[in-house]
């Protein structure tokens, strides 16, 4: 058996100990206590609630059943909460999207000359646009579903959870070089969404 | 560097990965070409707005903790699994 250097603290090897004695409360203890970061995952990765929960409950029945395997290489909330992440995933992949357009289609569009075609490519960018507004998180929401399925979770990887590049590459089982081409076309792409949304028409 | 050119380096500049020579390329360039400037805005504006979308609405349900119903759903889910 590998002995990587433990990580956990008293509390949360007490905890551990409970679990694989297969102590009732204990399984109780790990969902309130550890549950609630985990769900804020979920619902950033899918921005949808009905998601979340499922995907979170999901996340919790893979943790239940690895928590014998778990090794203490890293802290018991870093483990699960790559266990959201995953759960995250594994729901975006099974949600079928209706027609799904070309990242192609999404990307500035050049002449020959080498100069951008001009999208309605400008709109407020000093943040004047209200992302209080329950409607504009929704729009933008929307425009971060519109892009295709693998554009999309590598923005929400490294854009939204802050995982890095290393990171994302082995959660996805991609190169690093994947990762980044796919995250710079899915933040273009997404720019252009959100010009389509909110831009205005250059003079 | 042309316009389109550009455009390869947004990314890596956006995540302060680009190396300096590069970078005082990319950045001659950009003093000198507003829409490039302008695409740049809203590019990394694009981010922060994704960013803000998705974090907690302030309005919304208190974060950081699992409603009583779903931590219900999820020990139920358990007892289930473990009885097939
Ligand atoms: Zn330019």
């Amino acid at each position: 058996m590998s002995s990587a250097p433990m990580q956990l603290d008293a509390a949360e090897q007490a905890l551990l100990d409970s679990l694989r004695a297969g102590d009732e409360a204990a399984y109780e203890t790990l969902v309130r206590d550890f549950g609630g970061p985990m769900l804020a995952v979920t619902r950033r990765m899918l921005g949808n609630e009905d998601d979340a929960r499922d995907a979170l409950q999901d996340a919790f029945l893979s943790a239940f059943k690895a928590i014998d395997r778990f090794q203490g290489g890293s802290k018991l909330s870093t483990w699960l909460h790559r266990i959201a992440v995953n759960a995250s995933l594994m729901k975006l992949r099974t949600k079928r999207r209706r027609s799904e357009r070309s990242i192609e289609a999404m990307l500035p569009q050049y002449d020959e000359s080498g100069h951008r075609v001009r999208d309605n490519d400008t709109w407020p960018t000093d943040g004047a646009i209200a992302l209080q507004r329950q409607e504009t998180r929704q729009q933008v929401r929307d425009a971060i579903d519109e892009l295709p399925e693998s554009y999309r979770t590598v923005l929400l990887l490294r854009d939204i959870e802050e995982l890095n590049t290393k990171e994302t590459a082995d959660m996805l089982d991609v190169s690093e070089s994947v990762v980044k081409t796919r995250l710079h076309r899915a933040r273009l792409a997404l720019r252009n969404l959100l010009a389509e949304t909110f831009g205005t028409q250059a003079e | 560097m042309n316009c389109r050119e550009c455009l390869d380096f947004l990314s890596d500049y956006r995540n302060g990965e680009l190396p300096d020579e590069q970078r005082a390329v990319f950045e001659t360039h950009l003093s000198k070409c507003p829409p490039c400037r302008d695409f740049l805005d809203s590019y990394c504006e694009s981010i922060r707005m994704a960013k803000d979308c998705c974090c907690p609405d302030p309005d919304g349900p208190v974060p950081d903790k699992v409603p009583d119903a779903l931590v219900n759903a999820i020990l139920k889910a358990r007892d289930a699994s473990r009885d097939s």
